[in-house]
């Protein structure tokens, strides 16, 4: 997938050549980069899989291919949905060697994460400013999320234009700042200690004066059961609806791949608070596997959209279902 | 959400009530709502089956308190192993005769460790110690202002050359500055990922020159599967002393805790509860374990509900509930089992599921109750106690003026006896699913 394929309202002839190349040597890159990142354990049981799977398909295969889904955080009631429909695509079409029954496996990892509406997967930036507002709990990686897509925008000829949303983590805003720097975008901030709705506000209102296109609004981590905190953020949301119509057209939650089980209790509850409409998993270069979307997407229909894989500008891409859920199983094996 | 364990085991050990062992069916179907249990809290898979496999191997042939139900039983003996596993409860640091004693703080990106500095920081404070924060994280960015900023709330001194300068540089001039600004060197090192090899050096070039009295591992409690790879990276690299789990103010289950016990050996020192400065706590093995179960407090009640209840005596009562025979001298000696047990209302609040308990609602009686119930009771006769039913007008004046109460008073008990009667009866016919309150149902 492209960036333009992402970010609706960036126009093909919008994007320098540059980027394109760089796209195609990245898309060669993830999937080694994934691969190379797998850990020892569990490079270890992919291979015992694929041992496994030349002499057939049997039932110690499957109780492999859930031991699979469990390590990777998929959790026990989407392990056994994925499995079921696994059985009963392979008896169906009669599985009983390797290669179809890892292309089967993939396909039915990317059919629970595929949206029925592609179009809900991309973030539309057509209006002008288009604001996204990034939450999620503590140390997740919201900030350094919005320093990668501003700088992705920019490289794509948008004009981006962050908020310091986060008044109450120490040098949350300094972070930013740097962030900003580095991106060569303007920021909005106010001293530490204010209130975020304040500082909001006047976020998209100087987005609106100075003709930026795109707000990107950061939000201190909070864990979804602190009841104060949540409302809080009901709050900064209300005060961007009422000042810009439509507004935010994004509101993305930052999810860490090392997240287990209580990652479907932080979408369930940041969902109902502030109408999540898309995840950002971040840490994906390291050896978790993130199988809690598998969940989260499954239970909440919310689509994932991007994944972060590094502590660069760069380390930001486009969330593919197919290339996710082989990454799932540690194959470099690009027909499985 | 999650049903607590023992409801989930309830429903597939129906068949053994009150005595004798457990059998290998009631084990194996047990075992497998264990796993499951254990799977949702994020404990790494293969833990799970090594600690299912010992828990089965305790639980085969049990003998089960007559006070308990088979399950309860075994959830008894899941957090016995789970505690046992969980270590002792050990949170001392390491102090060197030879000050500065050197803390290193180690874990992946955004788990806690900035904060968690100044967290020990504060607490050594409290102690009597000096101690002094030491930036050794140039990358993430604002990461040494962040810890400034903290250094300054607490007032700690903060050794900060800036991010320019080699970490292993300043982690060794910290501890110098540190020997000279106090007693204490608390090193903060940057995020990184344990299959990072570049940076994982970069940590064992700390270790090696600041020579840590002290690593410990930072691990968000909402860590799910990977926790064990990542926690086994950093021991091989650094050699750890020990874990401070964050974050546990949420509802994560924490089972992670597990994980990284298992695979390190080391003990949990900390946990990290918010992120004011004083959220900070020393480890709970066995309240870790009802959390990781799901289970609140029912734990500790099982617990106690063995020590508490004259297992005899229990089933005397079970024998007479059974025959409808329940008085008030049964009345009070219930009391005193849930006396010995702790205070009536901290029992029910034990109970999952108790406030939104219609049978329950009317007989909660608050501690001064207790005494004033007592009193009731001791100014019966032995027949009115035997037999309430002829416990006329006249009576309760008399049992109102020689325990010093009210009729009303007397009224609301004889109210609550026949209550406490319908409910128990209701335990004992298994109607109501749930925790079964000791000694009062088979
Ligand atoms: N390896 C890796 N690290 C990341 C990634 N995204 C963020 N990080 C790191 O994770 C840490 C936390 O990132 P932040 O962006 O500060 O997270 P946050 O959600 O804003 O944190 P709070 O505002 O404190 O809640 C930093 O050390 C980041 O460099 C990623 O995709 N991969
Ligand atoms: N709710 C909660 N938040 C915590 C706790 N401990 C730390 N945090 C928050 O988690 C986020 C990350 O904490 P840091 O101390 O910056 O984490 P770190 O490990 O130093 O992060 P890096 O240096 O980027 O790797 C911040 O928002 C903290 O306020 C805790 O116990 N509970
Ligand atoms: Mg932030
Ligand atoms: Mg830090």
């Amino acid at each position: 997938m492209e960036w333009h394929e992402v970010f609706k309202g960036v126009a093909v002839g919008d994007v320098p050549a540059a980027v394109f190349e760089e796209e195609e040597r990245e898309r060669r890159g993830l999937f080694g980069r994934l691969r190379r990142n797998l850990g020892k354990a569990r490079a270890v049981v992919a291979d015992q899989l694929k041992a496994a799977l030349y002499v057939g398909v049997d039932r110690r295969l499957y109780e492999q291919v859930e031991e699979l889904l469990i390590a990777a955080d998929v959790g026990v009631d989407g392990t056994i949905k994925v499995v079921d429909e696994l059985e009963r695509r392979c008896t169906a079409k009669k599985i009983e060697s390797r290669e179809p029954f890892m292309h089967e496996l993939a396909d039915v990892i990317a059919g629970v994460l595929r949206p029925e509406d592609p179009e809900t997967q991309r973030i539309d930036v057509t209006a002008r400013p288009t604001v996204i507002l990034m939450v999620g709990v503590n140390g997740t990686g919201k900030t350094t999320t919005i320093g990668k897509i501003a700088w992705r925008l920019k490289e794509m000829g948008k004009t981006p234009l962050v908020v310091a949303g986060d008044t109450f983590r120490a040098a949350a805003v300094e972070q930013l700042d740097v962030w900003a720097k580095r991106v060569d975008c303007e920021i909005v901030k106010q001293a530490k200690g204010g209130d975020p709705a304040a500082v909001v506000y006047d976020g998209v209102a100087a987005a609106r004066s100075r003709g930026a296109d795109v707000v990107l609004i950061d939000t201190a981590g909070r864990l979804h059961t602190q009841v104060n905190l949540m409302r809080e953020l009901e709050k900064v949301r209300r005060v961007i609806e009422k000042q810009l119509p439509g507004a935010p057209h994004e509101t993305l939650l930052v999810i860490d791949a090392t997240t287990g089980q209580n990652g479907l209790r932080q979408a369930q509850e940041f969902k109902q608070a502030v109408d999540v409409s898309g995840v950002v998993l971040t840490k994906l270069d390291g050896t978790a596997k993130g199988g809690i979307v598998v969940a989260i997407h499954e239970t909440l229909g919310i689509p994932i959209k991007l994944i972060g894989i590094g502590e660069q500008l760069e380390d930001l891409r486009p969330f593919e279902p197919d290339v996710f859920a082989r990454a799932i199983f540690g194959s470099d094996d690009e027909s499985a | 959400m999650f049903d607590a364990l023992t409801d989930r085991l309830q429903g597939v050990m129906q068949s053994l009530k009150g005595h004798g062992k457990l059998t290998a069916e009631d084990v194996d179907a047990a075992m497998r709502e264990i796993r499951l249990a254990l799977l949702e809290a994020d404990v790494n898979f293969k833990v799970v089956r090594e600690f299912v496999a010992h828990v089965k191997e305790r639980a085969l042939g049990a003998e089960v308190m007559e006070s308990l139900t088979p399950a309860q039983q075994v959830v008894k003996i899941v957090n016995e192993q789970l505690v046992e596993l969980m270590g002792s409860s050990d949170s001392r640091l390491a102090f060197s005769g030879h000050p500065p004693t050197v803390i290193l703080l180690a874990g992946l990106q955004g788990s806690g460790k900035t904060t968690t500095c100044a967290k020990l920081a504060k607490l050594l404070k409290k102690d009597g110690k000096s101690p002094v924060l030491i930036a050794a994280d140039v990358y993430r960015p604002a990461a040494i202002d962040q810890l400034q900023t903290l250094g300054a709330q607490i007032n700690v001194p903060v050794y900060a050359v800036g991010a320019d300068v080699d970490p292993v540089d300043i982690a060794r001039d910290g501890v110098k500055y540190a020997r000279e600004h106090g007693d204490v060197a608390i090193v903060d090192t940057a995020g990184r990922l344990h299959i990072d090899e570049e940076l994982m050096g970069e940590l064992v070039r700390i270790r090696d020159a600041v020579k840590p009295h002290n690593v410990l591992l930072v691990v968000d409690a909402m860590t799910g599967q990977d926790a064990v790879n990542a926690a086994d990276e950093f021991r091989k690299h650094v050699d750890l002393d020990g874990v401070v789990l964050t974050k546990l103010d949420g509802d994560a289950r924490g089972g992670a805790a597990l994980s990284v016990r298992a695979v390190t050996g080391k003990p949990i020192k900390f946990v990290s509860t918010g992120e004011k400065l004083d959220d900070f706590d020393v480890f709970h093995p066995d309240r870790m374990a009802s959390r990781i179960l799901g289970m609140g407090d029912v734990l500790s009640l099982i617990e106690k509900a063995g020590e508490a209840i004259d297992e005899k005596q229990a089933a005397e009562m079970e024998a007479k509930l059974r025959r409808a025979e329940f008085t008030f001298e049964d009345f009070l000696d219930q009391l005193k089992q849930v006396r010995k047990m702790g205070s009536l209302s901290s029992i029910l609040g034990m109970l999952p599921g108790v406030p939104g308990m219609k049978e329950l609602k009317n007989v909660q009686v608050d501690d001064g109750q207790i005494d004033r119930i007592e009193a009731m009771i001791f100014s019966m006769t032995a027949q009115e106690r035997r037999h309430p039913d002829v416990i006329d007008g006249s009576r309760r004046r008399r049992i109102a003026g020689g325990s010093g109460t009210s009729i009303q008073d007397v009224n609301q008990l004889l109210k609550q006896y026949r209550e406490m009667q319908k409910m128990l009866k209701a335990f004992s016919s298994g109607r109501m699913k749930g925790f079964h309150l000791p000694g009062m149902s088979g």
